[in-house]
């Protein structure tokens, strides 16, 4: 019983792994969030098949067969021993994932080196705007669509014109709302070139579901190159 | 004719409901005039007065307020001799009544109504679902039925059934001849179908029903159309429904148990109950009160949620969450009665640890009002508050376990009866169990971050609701159908309707773990491409969910019109509504009983838990523990 519980665990873990759950990695702090949910999925897959191990087992060995009918089972009030077992074991488990889990918080949200980017995010029914801040001389460059150079620590500073959106790029794992009033911020340094969907999250109206836009993850020489015919186009105009 | 609009009832009612417009025109136009606002005759602020008035004048129109009214007017009141007990036809369920077995059935026959309204509505999402792009519906309608899914789910089928089967069988199971206040009990029930009708009818507003989910956040919900104001005042109704039934049950338990009824000797459903109903007594004003913010934002241009002018659009989601994460307890802590007492009654054992299993709801009661930020990982509030909320979320699954390891632990050695009620509580121990991991995980900040707003939330929530209650309801109503009707159900029928439903159950929100992950937000009525394959799996099984429901309509309706006669007592259970008849008699017990043991004490030689003499005759025995000596009755 208890070797056929532990191989089901072992199967139902290695079965959970091998799941493709997350979209690719686009950015330095998903691979610390997929890893950190391959730990969870080791911490509680075998309890989930432990507890349906129990169920099934029961059902089979101890259903009622004819004759049964009115047999009534051993009175059994409880067991305080087992009660403590099963109440610091999962409480133990639980402070230490925890714990990890702070860690991986502390990590993804780490101020890096001092050459971080800051991108405006500016949400509205039903679009996002992009601004990239002058930085002295110039002017401002704005932009529908979000271009982040590879490999270049970037924080978001997210508003909202309206009501509450969700800022989101699935591939970089991180999100946030953004909300009337308040500047809320965070971090990605994307890693990898490519275009990814910018979605928003949170329910905002009639346009919710289409409120998308492209993030362009691109090489840095690509990228100043943009960011050189922005700031021409930019002077053009004014 | 006359007499008939001046009786208490349904005519009068509607009667009074046409006052109520005509009020609300009384006093909407002069007060617009006063003011001098153009036009004087808004047709939104009448609306929202007679949103506000016609529940009122309905209440009293339908008579749930005459015996209050002729004691305060000094006339004579109508003695109370119960003689309105009782339901002698199916009339007797439209007219206000005061017997909590007629308000018991009332509650729960009007909730599965709802179920199927919004299971109903559910398929709609899932036809709309089944392909990206737009085929029936328009996104304004898509979110519309979305949110009155939700709401209607939530406010008129989860909460109330489970007040609905509490109801008839907690005084039952304590010993008492009716609930504490049986007018403040039929006025609590009248109130549901109000909200629920109020929350349907906003399809019929101009501009659509409300569609900004059932959270309704701010500011979104204060620049809606009008059919927002539908939700944000049915709220209220469903709500303070809830308040009086969880104060109607507190005053019941504390105050009419039997003799010999010590809170050691209550069976779990009570004990879950008693701790529901304080987390409703303490939580349910504060949605009432994030509604009303709402209401005066909308109707009368306050600015509690404008920025601009000084509001604070965070504040409107603690205080909503105060009162909707302690609402997925109350949600939950009735269920974990009902599986309490089924397990032990099929599965012929006492529950494993039944102090610890009390212990426990009052520590979920607890814990429960400390975890409500993590609905808000993602919001943009402060962010030291997520790390207390994270550990506090986590801990809240000790109890959780507690429980669900003495639920193993009762069926260990027992002689399970595998009949529909106990596959059902089966079920949910079963499913249950995966909404309480993604529950933790969605305690772990790092990963909520990512999954926050994803199909991963749908599949965890109804994990929760449908696995998780909608699994206990239904064992709960298999276990007491032959009590509530003198009937009893199909088995085989029953069976069908299990298997169809978990197995479907299963096939439409697993998928949704995986598709949330890989990036598909909720509450969109189109997706990417990358997501078809499975959403068209995930509708083909939600279409067999909402079939398996038939079978179950059909099973309850045909059983109670010509089912066998069941016996008194068809599970051999110990606990007190198994004692009487079945249904049980107008004012329940002949002589009331006294309780001389523990309500689960199966397999403990002639262990009684209560019995019929007066009390001098009747021996005690040990709740638990030492084997008691009495004999059966």
């Amino acid at each position: 019983m208890l070797a056929l519980g532990v191989v089901a665990s072992v199967i139902g873990t290695l079965l959970a792994l091998a799941v493709d759950w997350f979209p690719e990695q686009a950015s330095s702090q998903a691979k610390e969030i997929d890893d950190l949910y391959d730990l969870l999925l080791i911490a509680s897959v075998p309890i989930f098949v432990l507890v349906q191990a129990v169920v099934l087992y029961c059902v089979w060995k101890f259903r009622q067969r004819p004759g049964d009918e009115l047999k009534d089972g051993p009175p059994i009030h409880g067991n305080t021993r087992v009660e403590v077992v099963w109440t610091v074991l999962p409480a133990l488990l639980l402070f230490g994932l925890c714990t990890y889990a702070y860690i991986v918080l502390e990590d993804i949200e780490r101020k890096p080196s001092p050459n971080e980017m800051v991108v405006k995010v500016t949400g509205e029914q039903f679009t996002w705007t992009f601004e990239y801040p002058a930085g002295g001389q110039g002017k401002a460059v704005r932009s529908n669509q979000l271009y982040v150079p590879q490999g270049q620590p970037v924080e978001f500073q997210i508003r909202s014109k309206d009501v509450i959106h969700d800022f989101w790029v699935p591939q970089f794992r991180m999100k946030i709302d953004a909300v009337p009033g308040i500047t809320t911020k965070y971090r990605v340094t994307p890693t990898r070139a490519g275009r990814y969907d910018v979605v928003c999250a949170e329910l905002c109206g009639l346009g919710h579901a289409t409120m998308r836009q492209t993030a362009h993850v691109l090489t840095r020489p690509r990228f100043d190159r943009w960011m050189a015919d922005q700031k021409a186009a930019a002077a053009r105009q004014s | 004719m006359v007499a008939r609009f001046r009786a208490p009832g349904l005519q009068r009612g509607g009667l009074f409901v046409l006052l109520s417009i005509a009020f609300s025109y009384a006093i909407v136009v002069p007060v617009r005039a006063l003011y001098g606002f153009d036009p004087v005759l808004d047709g939104d602020a009448v609306t929202i007065v007679a949103l506000l008035a016609a529940p009122m004048f309905f209440f009293v129109g339908i008579g749930a307020f005459d015996y209050w009214f002729y004691w305060a007017a000094g006339r004579p009141t109508r003695p109370e001799d119960h003689s309105s007990h009782g339901a002698h036809s199916w009339r007797d369920y439209f007219r206000v009544n005061t017997d909590h077995k007629v308000i018991g059935i009332q509650y729960v026959v009007t909730s599965f109504f709802f179920l199927l309204v919004g299971g109903l509505l559910a398929m709609l999402v899932r036809a709309e679902l089944a392909q990206p792009g737009m085929q029936f519906v328009d996104p304004d309608t898509y979110n519309g039925l979305f949110s009155v899914h939700a709401s209607i789910l939530i406010f008129l089928f989860i909460i109330p059934v489970f007040a609905g089967l509490a109801n008839f069988v907690l005084p039952l199971m304590i010993g008492a001849p009716d609930m504490a206040f049986p007018r403040l009990n039929a006025l609590s029930y009248w109130m549901l179908p109000v909200a629920g009708l109020m929350m349907l009818a906003s399809f019929l507003a101009p501009g659509g029903s409300f569609a900004t989910g059932w959270t309704a956040y701010a500011p979104l919900s204060t620049e809606a159309p009008l059919g927002q104001l539908f939700f944000t005042i049915g709220v209220q109704f469903a709500g303070a429904s809830s308040v009086a039934t969880a104060l109607n049950f507190l005053v019941t338990i504390i105050t009419m148990r039997a003799p010999g009824m010590s809170f050691w000797r209550m069976p779990l459903l009570v004990w879950a109950n008693f701790s529901t109903s304080l987390l409703v007594v303490i939580a349910t004003p504060f949605v009432a009160a994030s509604q009303f913010f709402v209401l005066l934002d909308r109707a009368l241009g306050f600015n509690f949620f404008q920025p601009a002018n000084g509001g604070d659009v965070l504040m409107y989601q603690h205080v909503f969450w105060f009162y909707s994460h302690p609402a997925v307890y109350i949600m939950m802590l009735p269920g974990f009665g009902i599986i309490s007492e089924v397990l032990s009654v099929k599965a012929r054992k006492p529950i494993f640890g039944y102090r610890m299993m009390a212990f426990s709801l009052l520590a979920i009661v607890v814990l429960g009002f400390t975890v409500w930020a993590h609905h808000m990982f993602v919001s943009g509030m402060q962010n030291w508050v997520r790390i207390p909320m994270m550990v506090t979320t986590a801990i809240i699954a000790v109890p959780t376990g507690i429980k669900i390891f003495s639920w193993l632990a009762t069926l260990w050695r027992g002689v399970l009866r595998l009949d529909t009620a106990m596959l059902f509580a089966l079920g949910f121990l079963t499913m249950f169990v995966l909404g309480g991991i993604s529950g933790v995980m969605l305690a772990i900040i790092p990963i909520t971050i990512h999954v926050s707003d994803t199909y991963f939330i749908v599949a965890h929530i109804h994990y929760v609701l449908f696995g998780g209650s909608l699994f206990t309801i239904f064992a709960g109503v298999y276990y007491w159908f032959p009590k509530m009707t003198g009937r009893m159900y199909d088995e085989t029928l029953g069976k069908v309707h299990f298997w169809m439903t978990f197995i479907g159950f299963n096939l439409t929100f697993g998928p949704m773990h995986l598709i949330g992950i890989q990036g598909m937000p909720r509450r969109v009525s189109d997706y990417a491409e990358q997501f078809a394959g499975w959403n068209l799996f995930i509708s083909l099984a939600s279409f067999m969910v909402g079939l398996s429901t038939l079978v179950f309509v059909y099973n309850m309706v045909s059983s109670w019109r010509g089912g066998p006669r069941a016996e008194a007592n068809p599970w051999r259970a110990l606990t007190l509504e198994w004692q009487v008849s079945s249904p049980p008699p107008i004012f329940n017990f002949d002589t009331v009983p006294t309780v001389v043991g523990g309500p689960y004490e199966y397999g403990v030689p002639g262990a009684v838990h209560g019995v019929f003499k007066a009390p001098g005759e009747a021996r005690p025995a040990p709740a638990g523990g030492s084997v008691a000596t009495t004999t059966r009755e």
